[in-house]
């Protein structure tokens, strides 16, 4: 067990290399540079920022100075926001993303589990079809869609809830809502599915025959193994929800990693979206070893490959 | 029963005695500040928040008007080339220590420094030499006479710098120092800035609201939720699409001004088809109905612009050519008549590129220009929308651009700052536009004290530029906000400047 943990941890170092290396020379291809604007720089100011921030050295200097600073966990000076470097932008903005994501995920596990359990359990009936018609709507709206309505109902027709910002559990209930609802849709239908086919197995006949109640056989004996392929997909899921708030952020004006990498890319802010991106790899990465190894101790057969 | 009223009294009574203890200014703030060191900003998200922590030797009052600021008065020499401005006795910094000339002198020299690479300091170049006499008199040398420099030293470029951050100390919560009617008190990147009353300052008595805070609003839809929700007293903008229905439903909080910008279109003038070319120029300008454009397509209050300098500068008048005035019928066929002069017709139409950058207004506009060229003139324009950094990289590099969307917002109210735009030396020219002889009228009036004879140059340089058409005005900038009823205090003035001291809160 151990051996496989140190061995997929070290595999993450060459991915993590691979990722920089393409982020930085990618960002660099791009056309224009974070000190562009709509007033030109003079000349010897230009130079002068050029100098501060290494960028009149060849490519492959600046690209070797960044792994540098990236080994010792210096991600470096934001170029758009003078005087902050991205380790404490990063550090602002990842505990709300953090929240946030987290708590769409507990609500879409919670919410998307138990609707997939009841439509399988009476499966065909009318609860079943109407469950998996609202999946599929969930699936299938798009996040930009869902919160501006969303504000619409809650925050300026009925007054409810805040509008945007990220003040209190107030302002997190409907980006976390917005963020959980695909999941939970798709959460459902995965749990419905595999719950059908666990519960058409011969042990829980067998259960059945022992004359155990329904519930029990259900709770004890069929939610484990059919909530496993639910587990595969919450690690990449878990990576995406948080990844993947950048709409959600943005729509809600939240202070979250999200907005940063948006406005980055636009600023062309260098380090900031390399930052970012190589905090989100490593996490993905993270998460992926993480699923693995609950994998290995839920399934034993897992284990023993 | 009877208890429900005097419980509702109550809580009213309680609600107002809060309400009188702190009162809140939320103001919508378009992008993120890039930071608060004055002499580093360059947006005006951040210059917003400058004008309240720190004031320069003159600020602007409410109206725009430039008035004393840390500067009680000041006298200029004979020959407009030496000012000498003598500083309040009560000036302060928000550390309670005395705010002196040597500050000012320091602060200016920082921000001139090459060390320093100020984007801004380009406000300040007719700056020779700075001098302070004693702790409240500060001497500044001119290399040219420059009438408009007290409106120049309300610009956060020339706002005095602390000597902690001076030596590095961050422009942050705790460390940075100003001078202004609020101080900072928290900064959370994308969320908020939160300033509160500075008792240091000055004028401290005549600031009405106790705290302000700049949201960041980078997006216009978001903005306008957040504030029909109550989350904010202000908007830095109203949503291109939604100008009518908030016309119909937030009438009496809208405010729509002039401000002090052009929108325009600017051609290439180093590669054809628009090199040597002024006939061509021309017939494109004239075919454009800058009415319908206003009216139709941008309809938010805008104006139709056929000068390059906006309307509403004291002491200039916007050079008005004369086709501007004639009826649509007359200009359609003058550009006719030139578009065929040119060597285009029917059967051999002028084939162009017009480039923008990604905005729903400029997609708008692009669109109505090209369908009027075509209805006009028969022209076969193709739309090129480009990411705005790739798109300003194109259009500096005048490889392959032809005609490109442009704007210009004046660095301060006067003509210069329109006029010096299209200097062939100007780094912001990107047309390539070269005329000695509009470059002699410019930099005329840049050494030039008396304001008569400097008017006169500043406007005959004008009428060469617009006999030219390097570039093609479409339309004037107003400035649009929601501002909620309860928020009084709000004046209009051509520069978009509104500091929160001026405002009162009263619901």
């Amino acid at each position: 067990m151990l051996n496989f943990t140190l061995k997929r941890l070290l595999y993450t170092v060459p991915t993590l290399l691979v990722l920089a290396a393409l982020v930085f020379f990618l960002l660099r291809a791009a056309p224009g540079g974070p000190f562009d604007g709509e007033r030109a720089l003079a000349p010897e100011v230009q130079a002068q920022i050029e100098a501060v921030y290494h960028l009149d050295e060849p490519l492959w200097r600046q690209f070797a100075r960044y792994l540098a600073a990236l080994a010792r966990g210096d991600l470096g000076p934001s170029f758009q926001y003078a005087g902050r470097s991205v380790n404490e932008l990063i550090a602002a903005g990842f505990p709300v993303s953090l929240q946030l994501g987290l708590a769409a995920m507990a609500l879409a596990v919670l919410a998307g589990c138990s609707a997939g359990v009841v439509a399988a359990l009476r499966r065909g009936s009318l609860a079943d079809r109407g469950l998996m018609a609202l999946a599929l709507t969930g699936v299938s709206i798009p996040n930009f869609v869902v919160a501006p309505l969303l504000i619409l109902a809650f925050a300026l027709a009925l007054g409810w809830l805040p509008a945007g910002g990220w003040d209190s559990w107030r302002s997190a209930v409907l980006p976390v809502i917005a963020l959980a609802l695909p999941q939970i849709a798709y959460l459902a239908r995965l749990t419905r599915d595999s719950m059908v086919e666990v519960l058409a197995q011969s042990w829980i006949r067998t259960a059945r025959a022992k004359g155990l109640p329904q519930r029990w056989i259900v709770l004890r004996h069929a939610l484990k193994p059919a909530l496993l392929p639910v587990l595969s997909y919450l690690g990449p899921a878990t990576a995406q929800i948080l990844t993947g708030s950048v709409v959600v952020e943005q729509v809600f004006s939240i202070p979250g990693l999200g907005r940063h990498f948006v406005q980055g890319a636009l600023n062309r802010d260098y380090t900031l979206v390399m930052g970012v991106v190589m905090f989100y790899g490593a996490l993905v990465v993270l998460f992926n070893l993480a699923v693995d190894l609950l994998y290995g101790a839920l399934d034993p057969r897992v284990r023993t490959r | 029963m009877s208890w429900m009223p005097a419980f509702a009294g109550m809580t009213m009574v309680l609600l107002t005695g809060a309400a009188q203890a702190e009162t809140v200014l939320r103001r919508g703030n378009s992008v993120e500040p890039e930071t608060l060191d004055p002499h580093q900003a360059r947006g005006v998200s951040a210059s917003n928040v400058l004008r309240d922590l720190y004031e320069g030797l003159t600020r602007e009052a409410p109206d725009g008007a430039v008035i004393p600021g840390v500067a009680e008065r000041w006298d200029v020499s004979a020959d407009g080339r030496e000012y000498t401005f003598h500083l309040r006795a009560g000036a302060r910094w928000s550390s309670g220590e005395a705010l002196t000339a040597a500050d000012f002198a320091e602060s200016l020299r920082r921000a001139l420094a090459p060390a320093t690479a100020s984007p801004v300091a380009q406000i300040l170049a007719p700056l020779d030499h700075v001098d302070a006499t004693d702790a409240r008199t500060l001497r500044l040398r001119l290399r040219t006479a420059t009438p408009h420099l007290p409106g120049l030293l309300s610009h956060p470029a020339a706002f005095p710098v602390h000597a902690s951050n001076r030596a590095g100390a961050p422009f942050a919560p705790g460390t940075l120092v100003g001078n202004g009617a609020y101080r900072l008190v928290d900064w959370v990147a994308h969320a908020h800035i939160a300033l509160e009353r500075n008792p240091a300052y000055w004028d401290a008595a005549s600031v009405g609201v106790d705290r302000v805070l700049f949201y960041p609003t980078e997006n216009p839809a978001s903005e306008i939720k957040r504030y029909r929700a109550g989350e904010l007293d202000w908007t830095d903008t109203i949503p291109v699409g939604q100008a009518r229905w908030v016309r119909e439903n937030l009438a009496r909080e809208l405010h729509v001004s002039p401000y002090l910008g052009v929108y325009f279109y600017g051609f290439n003038l180093t590669r054809p088809p628009f090199k040597d070319n002024p006939a061509l120029r021309r017939a494109l300008a004239l075919a454009v109905d800058r009415e319908t454009l206003v009216s139709r397509i941008v309809a938010t209050g805008e104006v139709p612009a056929a000068t390059w300098v906006p309307p509403g500068i004291a002491g200039y008048t916007p050079q008005r050519p004369e086709w501007a005035d004639w009826p649509a019928a007359r200009r359609l066929e003058e550009a006719r008549r030139l578009y065929a002069q040119a060597g285009y017709s029917a059967g051999n139409p002028l084939e162009l590129e017009l480039r923008y950058n990604t905005g729903d207004n400029h997609k708008r506009v692009a669109l109505a220009v090209s369908w009027m060229w075509r209805q006009a003139l028969g022209v076969r324009t193709s739309l090129v929308n480009e990411e705005y950094k790739v798109f300003l990289q194109n259009r500096r590099a005048r490889r392959v651009t032809q005609l490109f969307r442009a704007d210009w917002i004046g660095d301060y109210d006067d003509a210069a700052t329109f006029a010096e735009r299209m200097l062939s030396s100007s780094g912001l020219n990107d047309t390539g536009y070269a005329n000695p002889d509009y470059d002699k009228r410019v930099q005329q009036a840049a050494g030039e004290a008396d304001p008569a004879r400097r008017r006169a140059a500043l406007e005959q340089a004008e009428r060469i530029l617009l006999e030219d058409l390097p570039v093609m005005p479409l339309y004037f900038y107003v400035s649009k906000h929601l501002v909620k009823p309860g928020v009084t205090g709000w004046q209009p003035n051509i520069m978009d400047h509104h500091y929160s001291r001026y405002f009162r809160i009263t619901r």
